[in-house]
């Protein structure tokens, strides 16, 4: 792939729409999970937040922060996609995502749910951006275990 | 200047497809092929470790290492080599004058006076220091434009400030500071000065005597020459009363169980084998900026420096970060909407190397209100056609951004 397809890739119609306008953005009122994210070299800084229903299942999701086109495009993005999936299944989501945006397992499957993740996975051609799709799934684990601290990508 | 590009073999390659322009220098200069030799040739040839054996290699590793300490003293016009401390680089340089001129003679009720454009390295060892000894840190703000306001700056320079710790130019905003009259207010007032030199001296003639700092700190890969080696440049007065900072060998004349005399300046502050290759390819950077002259250097980059920004200030939605009268070779810059690192990703596509982000400079992009900027930095290397290539960059940018 040339360089510029490459670029192309990565900065897809669906990622630039997403950064351009996030979807589910700013503070969730009745949040029952929330976490940081925080992106040290950059400066990328997101503020994610849940609300997870008596049965277990994430009723809302929204985030709040700043970033680069790719970070806030992936956090959009998984507040759309999380909405309604059983916590259970989230530590295994965020294992699946974050080794195909990192370029590996890239010829499995995936949920047809996760479909529009494949707009991200450009990403995988750019070591230095991966860390920036990562970064809210990174939140996403320390949100559902309610880890104290923020999530970094180092 | 074309002629010196050449003698950069990093300069001649391809990144993905296009021809690498380099524009951050800021950050870490390229090395030419002398300061390679030099180095590669120690390695290959003289290699042993300093002042201890009688043998040939150990005579040529010596003369390597302490040969560079002469070439860098007559750089920078120290009184004496003995004021030319090797460390690590600029952070470390600063570091030691932390704790071991400012520590011991600072206390609660003290202070210590930097300004608000410095680097995170010219910031957290003065925090260490005022963590350790209950005294505060004391910050002149800085304006729009990026300028130190200078009388805010002299009215802090209060009694009991021990130590003023200042950058000659900004990394994050190229701003030069009026260095002279700054120390020559601070020498007036009797308070100690450092100067953080990582980025003066690569791009203009530094002479510390007529300066009149007490401590000047700098890199060798800022100046073209290899990572991990660095000066601290002393007033041999105050170096002479400072205790060592670390121990071990070297820094010694003679060990007992009941005591050890330290040795003298400057093998005082330089515990342990040392960075002897880094030390050649310092001297081998001195003799190649020496070759072409500092001034020459200075009058070149000041007129690539307006070409640069008078081509961004034509690209739409660009904003400029920094516009201080006096600047130097940096140039900050956000495009539109478009995040710094996007535009950092675009760039580098296109073969071109900017450095995107918070520039170590964390306190000055929070007075901004911004997450960090894009930067180009020049070099004595960097010419018209590596600017025209950036702002053609740009312009793919704001077109994939649209």
């Amino acid at each position: 792939m040339s360089a510029a397809e490459d670029l192309r890739e990565l900065y897809r119609e669906l990622i630039l729409d997403h950064a351009r306008k996030p979807r589910h953005f700013g503070k969730l009122a009745n949040a029952t999970h929330e976490a940081e994210g925080i992106n040290p070299l950059c400066g990328d800084k997101l503020h994610l937040y849940l609300r997870i229903d008596d049965d277990s299942s994430i009723a809302d999701a929204t985030f709040e922060g700043s970033g680069c086109a790719i970070s806030v495009a992936s956090a959009s993005l998984l507040t759309d996609i999380v909405t309604g999936l059983e916590t259970e299944v989230l530590d295994d989501l965020v294992d699946t995502i974050t080794a195909r945006l990192s370029g590996k397992h890239k010829d499995k499957e995936i949920d047809e749910r996760l479909s529009k993740l494949r707009a991200l996975e450009g990403v995988s051609e750019f070591p230095a951006r991966v860390k920036c799709a990562t970064l809210a799934w990174h939140a996403l684990r320390s949100a559902i275990h309610n880890d104290k601290d923020a999530a970094t990508t180092e | 200047m074309k002629q010196y590009r050449d003698d950069f073999p990093a300069l001649a390659q391809e990144i993905h497809g296009n021809p690498l322009v380099y524009l951050d220098n800021a950050a870490s200069a390229q090395q030419p092929q002398a300061v390679i030799d030099a180095v590669a040739a120690y390695h290959s040839h003289n290699h042993a470790n300093v002042h201890r054996g009688v043998h040939t290699l150990s005579n040529r590793a010596t003369e390597a290492y302490e040969g560079a300490r002469d070439k860098v003293a007559g750089f920078v016009n120290a009184a004496s080599r003995n004021e030319i401390v090797w460390t690590s680089g600029t952070t470390e340089s600063i570091n030691l004058v932390a704790q071991s001129f400012l520590r011991p003679r600072i206390g609660k009720g003290e202070k210590v006076l930097i300004t608000h454009l410095e680097h995170h390295s010219n910031i957290v060892p003065w925090q260490m220091v005022c963590d350790q000894t209950g005294a505060e840190l004391a910050v002149a703000p800085v304006n729009d434009v990026g300028e130190v306001d200078i009388d805010e700056l002299f009215a802090l320079m209060t009694d009991n400030v021990r130590l003023l710790a200042i950058a000659h130019v900004s990394n994050a905003l190229g701003t030069v500071n009026p260095i002279q009259r700054i120390v020559d207010e601070a020498k007036r007032r009797d308070i100690p000065v450092l100067v953080d030199g990582a980025q003066g001296v690569p791009h203009m003639n530094i002479d510390v005597q007529a300066l009149g700092c007490d401590f000047y700190a700098f890199s060798a890969h800022k100046m073209f020459g290899p990572t991990g080696m660095g000066v601290l440049y002393g007033r041999e007065a105050l170096l002479d009363a400072m205790p060592p900072w670390k121990g071990g060998g070297e820094m010694i004349l003679e060990v007992r169980f009941d005591g050890t005399t330290y040795n003298e300046l400057p093998y005082k502050f330089e515990a342990g084998t040392p960075n002897i290759g880094g030390a050649a390819g310092m001297g081998a950077a001195v003799d190649y900026l020496q070759s072409i002259g500092m001034d020459q250097i200075a009058d070149y980059e000041a007129e690539l420096h307006a070409y640069m920004v008078e081509r961004l200030s034509n690209v739409e939605g660009m904003r400029l970060i920094g516009a201080a009268e006096k600047r130097a070779s940096v140039q900050s810059f956000l495009l539109g909407d478009v995040h710094p690192h996007d535009l950092g990703t675009i760039l580098d596509h296109q073969g071109i190397a900017v450095r995107t982000g918070h520039h170590c400079a964390m306190p000055l992009m929070e007075l901004y209100g911004i997450p960090g900027t894009a930067r180009a930095s020049l070099a004595l290397y960097n010419n018209t056609d590596d600017v025209d290539r950036l702002v053609a960059g740009l312009e793919k940018a704001r077109e994939i951004f649209g």
